[in-house]
């Protein structure tokens, strides 16, 4: 039930999009089109829902003050906490490439459809955003799991609709100043504005 | 006679000077017409959450600043001998140093803003800026030069990510740089006058709208439109 709890809540309360503007890049330039919106949201929620647990074991068995004594007593002191960015994006990398070559051996489909996404995810600052809350919370190895995918439905639902909007958008006269960014900044505020309301909701 | 005009170019290339017309360019073409968030949509996650007070950002700024410059003048020096498949592991590795020496020194010197940034300071790896300069820049061009772009590149961003922080901080909590400047104001008018904050500024969403009117108002100006 915890879990269940923690889970409604990255998607809906602690959106990555609108309570911390996270991957705001991807989510302001893939957003034109829904059905590459949808492709790049699920690639999103596969990396975060694997990455967030593996950087949590190796933020459990390496990273963390006195996380090295499953080795020997002695390296108890040893604190490496200060290496965690660098670890954390290499394992990014390293996990997207690793993705990047499962799917395209196993579904080649579903690489023609994910193929161009890979590797901008990460750079993403959804997926290296969502590791350091992890990390920062003390979340445990199934509460991360489900941080991970949660989170990573979140900003799917996120692109999801305004992708949505704005293929809409394209048949209104919008001042040619706002055109692009702007009116989607205003959007995903309005959109923020209605995502408020979930907020209070306990489960 | 081939080598003597290459010499004479290779003697005017050196005598350009530090600070020559096209390297102000470099400099000052972010800042307005070539502005990293307005124009060419870069960089827009990471650092807006900090946005609701003044301080903050100025500290997120200075960072990126730092961050940007840096990198790319690491970067250029090293342009030649990255192997092209590699490149993106190598610039992760090289903006993940600097911005853990950022990290490490806000953790030392002032950690109360270290314990407020949080996962910010962190999150200036995957800042779009950063790579974006990267692969566009720095991978084709001299260090000095590189640095030069870095550095307008990122002031382009911490003069948006100001204003925007100016307008929340004074609508939303009535200060400016922690000075509750509404409050003074309504002093003038008595005692029972006070002027309203509008909690939505402190909000995410307030940070959307104002960077959305700062966008109009900016290509309205110069007149830049997306199609």
């Amino acid at each position: 039930m915890e879990l269940f709890s923690l889970g409604i809540r990255s998607i809906f309360i602690d959106n990555m999009i609108f309570a911390y503007f996270l991957g705001m890049c991807s989510f302001l330039a893939v957003s034109k089109k829904v059905s590459t919106a949808v492709g790049l949201g699920a690639a999103v929620v596969f990396v975060l829902g694997v990455t967030v647990p593996f950087n949590w074991l190796l933020n459990e068995f390496v990273l963390k003050e006195g996380a090295l004594t499953w080795i020997s007593a002695g390296l108890a002191p040893i604190d490496l906490s200060f290496l965690r960015f660098i670890m954390f994006i290499a394992i990014i990398a390293g996990i997207v490439q690793l993705v990047e070559m499962v799917v395209e051996k196993f579904s080649p489909a579903l690489y023609g459809q994910l193929g161009i996404f890979l590797p901008l995810i990460a750079v993403n600052c959804a997926i290296l955003g969502g590791c350091l809350f992890m990390a920062q919370r003390d979340y445990t190895l199934a509460e991360s799991a489900v941080y991970g995918f949660g989170s990573g439905f979140g900003f799917m639902l996120a692109i999801v609709l305004l992708a949505a909007i704005r293929e809409r958008l394209k048949y209104s006269q919008v001042p040619n100043g706002l055109k692009g960014l702007g009116i989607t900044m205003l959007l995903t505020g309005l959109m923020g504005i209605a995502f408020m309301s979930f907020m209070g909701i306990d489960l | 006679m081939s080598t003597e005009t290459l010499e004479k170019e290779l003697v005017v290339k050196a005598a350009e000077p530090l600070l020559s017309k096209r390297r102000r360019k470099l400099v000052t073409d972010p800042l307005i017409d070539d502005n990293p968030i307005t124009v060419q949509v870069l960089g827009i996650c990471s650092s807006l959450a900090v946005t609701t007070q003044m301080q903050p950002t100025l500290v997120m700024a200075i960072s990126v600043i730092f961050v940007v410059a840096l990198s790319n003048y690491v970067i250029s020096l090293m342009r030649n001998t990255i192997p092209a498949r590699v490149r993106i592991i190598v610039q992760l590795a090289v903006v993940a140093t600097l911005v853990t020496i950022v990290s490490e020194i806000l953790k030392a010197f002032a950690y109360d803003m270290y314990k407020e940034l949080s996962v910010f300071i962190g999150l200036i790896i995957t800042n779009c800026i950063v790579m974006g300069r990267l692969e566009a820049f720095a991978m084709g061009n001299k260090p000095y030069d590189s640095m030069l772009d870095g550095l307008g590149s990122a002031l382009g961003y911490a003069w948006i990510i100001l204003t925007v922080a100016f307008f929340r901080e004074l609508w939303g909590s009535g200060a400016v740089f922690g000075v509750p400047v509404f409050e003074y104001v309504s002093s003038w008018f008595g005692p029972d006058f006070s002027l309203a904050t509008n909690g939505l500024m402190v909000t995410p969403v307030g940070a959307f709208i104002i960077l959305g009117l700062i966008v109009w108002v900016q290509r309205t100006k110069t007149g830049y439109v997306e199609h």
